[in-house]
């Protein structure tokens, strides 16, 4: 067993860039949080660590994302990435939608840090140095991996 | 080092104690580690790692079992450890059966007590600021037996309503099972009023007393209640060494929680009889390394005197309610005052969640507690999803609080509150 792996030992600054002004900003002032009546799917996602609650709404259209929206409550983060996810997502296509979610867990929890140009949501990369606090960035995303794929697995089995 | 801590705090040595503790020279992000999260679990000093490694490197072997030179140092060990807890809580040796932890030891009064010998419409009262630990094993004991269960409220300022009290020891009521210390609230419970009060109504009384056993004098004597459960890893001991004390007439009447070896007097494919208490709920080989650590631990602490904690502590929480009073803008959920509390602050920094606030305190190197510390509904009793706690013990500096309030200046900073 080697201790050493696992012991931090390096200097963190106090003002490193895990609350970057843009996540404050989201988080302050969250977009669309509301509901959304018209919704499609709804998938409620918790994180116990945290107690982040997110329901996350969307409405397809389609091959595309029409409207997507939130509600919920939890740490800074949690609520930040969700109200940056439905800012990002909304008008997309659900493969594109896909491929993002993808490309932001990977940025997070993967072994590539570049998740190549995602916008805004890069702001949300410090969080990849608090592994206890990575599940509050992806809460949102894996909801709406979900929601996409519920979708994918209703139809194969209205076409089966 | 002449700090100011052992000045303002003589009951206790504070800087020739931390000497003992290892861990505390660790660095964390880069620096001097801040450990305000004792009521999750204590450091653990030298004299407990060197018991423990000497009892494996030196009387290592299987107890209750076997007539080596081994088999017999060990048990003796075991044994010995059974007699200094009892001592240690005033208790006689008989009734202290060795467990896991504090939840292990509830969910054996649960099981082998309240749905074994309890009966349909039978009530057991609890209150609104337990840990789940004595909670949930009452739920379960509640719907297999058929149990009722009421709560005791509490007031503004944290503490037990105890208006109702009398009404809820009446019939059906048979036990009433209560924190000694909130882990949350730091409040401390008059157990010895409440249980004088429930015993004359015929009521048996437990006491989780995982937060109150490793900072303050508990006497079982004094308290005189039928059950008391608390964590060795809690009091400086190893981790897997917990304590259920019960009133032995109690342990024989109850049957037993786990069945195998050692807790067996003879066993025939027909029929088992059962070993004598407190063994009877010894099932299996015992955590004996963990026994033997935490003999050492009551001795550590013995040696330097449960008053003398309690008084170092009191300082503790004083100045962490006087640094949280400067910070500004910080909810206490509690009694608010070291003398009715132990040595536990739960707070809010303005609207920030508490995991911000951890994470941001943990940049500092400062380990507090952020969430709902086991207890969701006393957080929605308080109206509040978590709360962050910091929790003293004896070898915190003040010092180390004025750390605390200085990255409390941080987080207000960031989050742009006040
Ligand atoms: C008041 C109280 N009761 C019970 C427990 C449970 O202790 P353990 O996890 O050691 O079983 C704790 C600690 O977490 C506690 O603070």
């Amino acid at each position: 067993m080697d201790y050493d792996e696992i012991v931090a030992v390096g200097f963190t600054p106090v003002d490193d860039d895990l609350y970057r002004e843009i996540i404050l900003d989201h988080y302050r002032n969250p977009r669309h949080k509301q509901a959304l009546p018209a919704a499609d799917r709804t998938v409620a996602a918790n994180n116990p660590l945290c107690g982040d609650e997110i329901d996350l709404m969307l409405q397809l259209d389609g091959e595309g994302i029409r409207a997507v929206a939130f509600e919920g409550r939890g740490c800074s983060i949690s609520q930040a990435s969700a109200s940056m996810l439905c800012e990002a997502v909304t008008g997309m296509r659900i493969g594109d939608a896909e491929a993002l979610a993808e490309r932001f867990r990977a940025m997070l929890q993967g072994s590539s840090a570049d998740p190549g140009d995602i916008g805004d949501l890069e702001a949300l990369q410090g969080v990849r140095a608090y592994p206890v606090r990575v599940k509050c960035a992806t809460l949102a995303w894996n909801a709406l991996l979900e929601a996409l794929h519920q979708d994918n697995a209703e139809e194969q089995r209205d076409s089966t | 080092m002449t700090t100011e801590a052992t000045v303002r705090s003589p009951a206790l040595d504070v800087e020739r104690l931390r000497a003992d503790f290892p861990i505390l020279q660790r660095r964390v992000a880069g620096r001097q580690l801040v450990y305000l999260d004792s009521a999750a679990t204590t450091q653990k000093p030298a004299p407990v790692l060197r018991a423990v490694d000497a009892y494996y490197a030196t009387s290592n072997a299987n107890v209750h079992r076997g007539v080596h030179a081994l088999a017999s140092e060990a048990t003796d060990l075991y044994e010995r450890a059974r007699q200094r807890v009892a001592r240690f809580i005033d208790a006689p040796a008989e009734g202290i059966v060795f467990l896991r932890n504090t939840t292990e030891a509830l969910n054996l009064v649960a099981s082998s007590y309240a749905r074994e010998l309890l009966t349909s419409g039978d009530r057991v009262v609890l209150s609104v600021m337990e840990h789940h630990s004595n909670l949930v094993p009452w739920q379960l004991a509640a719907e297999r037996a058929g149990l009722q269960l009421a709560y005791l409220d509490i007031d503004d300022s944290g503490r037990l309503d105890l208006a109702g009290l009398d009404e809820l020891l009446a019939p059906p009521t048979k036990l009433l099972s209560l924190v000694h210390m909130s882990n949350v609230l730091g409040t401390v419970n008059d157990i010895k009023s409440i249980a004088a009060r429930a015993h004359a109504a015929g009521v048996l009384v437990a006491v989780d007393a995982a937060q109150s056993v490793p900072h303050s004098t508990v006497s079982l004597r004094d308290l005189d209640v039928d059950f008391l459960a608390f964590s060795g890893h809690k009091m400086c001991g190893p981790m897997g060494a917990g304590v259920l004390w019960a009133r032995p007439e109690l342990l024989e009447r109850m049957p037993p929680f786990l069945g195998g070896g050692s807790m067996i007097s003879r066993v025939t494919l027909e029929r088992t009889t059962w070993n004598t208490v407190p063994h009877k709920f010894e099932a299996g080989t015992p955590d004996v390394a963990g026994a033997v650590g935490l003999h050492a631990a009551c001795d550590y602490i013995d040696s330097i005197g449960r008053s003398a904690i309690r008084e170092h502590e009191r300082g503790l929480t004083r100045h962490l309610l006087d640094v949280l009073d400067e910070v500004g803008d910080v909810t206490v959920y509690g009694p608010r005052d070291a003398d009715a509390q132990g040595g536990v602050v739960s707070f809010n920094v303005g609207d920030v969640h508490p995991h911000d606030v951890g994470t941001i305190l943990d940049r500092s190197a400062i380990a507090v507690r952020a969430g709902h510390h086991c207890a969701q509904p006393l957080m929605r009793r308080l109206g509040v999803a978590a709360t962050v706690r910091a929790s003293v013990y004896l070898y915190n500096t003040h010092s180390e609080i004025d750390s605390l309030g200085a990255a409390l200046g941080d987080v207000k900073r960031i989050f742009k509150v006040g």
